[in-house]
């Protein structure tokens, strides 16, 4: 665990940083850890596999989209864990299953690991992006989809290079909440 | 959308996070409020005109300590529940230790009075406008202060409701202490605390439909 601890930590850091690949690796491994604690969590209470990848997802994305209020100077895990843990509730409020059904306060195995190559969730982001508001889609489209750099994409989309850096991440940000309306109805 | 499409989405072209953020946007957003609440004091009820005299220069200080107090710890604890898991690591009960000094303070000088003078220190002249004036200028203060823990990722959402209420009565008081002419520490125990407590419980209750994400 400690171990863990530190690499994770040493990962987030670099990523706040503006290191890609850190973050990528972060993601990647986090994706693998979030999948088995929800798949655990979920199969308690009869719920499928993907509606665990849901869960994944929107835990990465708030991850990213949050990333700013992971303070370096506290260990990382509880941070990760209470996202994990926030996300859970949540989820199965909006779904409205019985809360005392499924363990939510033990903490530890958010260090579970399940490696399910190619997971999919029921979302679709084509769709999910179709609904933002054009500004954004078309940032996130540039920057985050075809990789433009930051440059390019205000080249492209007639924009200032702050107004794209601004729109992608309002975009991610509604992305999240776009994921968490449509689950409701 | 497979999970590794989302991965490579979100880690193409990575910024530099601004990682001070939550602290500042929690400071402008006071800072915010206070100005809102001196301006709906001044505008609507005006500031005491008896600013020099000696009884104005004890009890202002003493209400201010108060208010104050509670605020800025209030403040610091707003910028540890504003992220995710902060509930765990911080000791919110310790922002009730103004309220508690004042009410220390108030319950020994009415133990040095005569009852006969009771009833004044504790209702005072103008208990009812204390009783409206702060939960209305609390408000604006509330509602910039929930924008605020909008843009970060509070887990524990009645604490974190609670706590901004905290926040807009403590600094709404402060702006109304420059109007209140009732000076008695009582008063200010009963009246100052009481709508303070009642914006605490406003915002618990509404923080978990507000700060949801």
């Amino acid at each position: 665990m400690p171990t863990i601890e530190a690499e994770l930590k040493n990962l987030m850091v670099a990523g706040l940083d503006g290191d890609a690949t850190a973050h990528r690796s972060l993601l990647e491994r986090l994706s693998r850890h979030l999948r088995g604690y929800y798949k655990g969590r979920l199969a308690r209470i009869g719920r499928g596999a993907t509606e665990a990848e849901d869960l994944v997802q929107e835990a990465l994305l708030a991850i990213h989209t949050q990333s700013h209020t992971y303070d370096p100077a506290e260990p990382f895990t509880p941070w990760l864990h209470a996202i994990a843990r926030y996300k859970l509730i949540d989820h199965l409020r909006r779904t409205r299953a019985s809360l005392a059904d499924v363990p939510i306060n033990e903490a530890g195995d958010v260090m579970a690991r399940d490696d399910h190559a190619g997971a999919e969730s029921a979302y679709d982001l084509h769709r999910l992006l179709s609904r933002l508001p054009q500004k954004m889609r078309r940032a996130i489209q540039c920057v985050k989809l075809d990789g433009l750099s930051v440059a390019e994409a205000a080249g492209r989309c007639a924009m200032s290079e702050a107004a794209v850096k601004v729109s992608v991440h309002r975009g991610l940000r509604a992305l999240a909440a776009l994921i968490a309306r449509e689950k409701k109805s | 959308m497979k999970t590794d499409d989302l991965i490579a989405m979100l880690s193409t072209n990575v910024d530099p996070v601004d990682r001070g953020q939550v602290v500042r946007v929690v400071s402008i957003a006071i800072l915010v409020g206070g100005a809102a609440a001196l301006g709906a004091m001044l505008f609507t009820l005006g500031a005491r005109t008896d600013l020099s005299e000696v009884s104005t220069l004890t009890y202002l200080p003493l209400k201010l300590f108060f208010t104050m107090g509670t605020l800025v710890l209030t403040s610091i604890a707003l910028t540890k529940l504003a992220r995710p898991g902060g509930e765990r690591t911080t000791p919110v009960t310790l922002v009730a230790l103004p309220l508690l000094v004042i009410m220390l303070v108030a319950a020994i000088s009415l133990a040095a009075t005569p009852s006969s003078h009771w009833e004044q220190m504790i209702v005072g002249d103008q208990w009812l406008e204390c009783l409206l004036s702060i939960p209305i200028i609390a408000i604006v203060p509330f509602a910039v202060i929930i924008l605020a823990l909008r843009r970060a990722a509070p887990t524990d959402l009645v604490r974190t409701g609670a706590l901004g209420g905290m926040a807009a009565g403590a600094v709404s008081a402060a702006a109304y202490a420059f109007h209140c002419v009732d000076d008695s520490l009582p008063f200010v125990a009963l009246w100052y605390g009481g709508t303070i407590a009642l914006c605490t419980l406003a915002g618990a209750t509404l923080g978990p439909r507000l700060l949801r994400w």
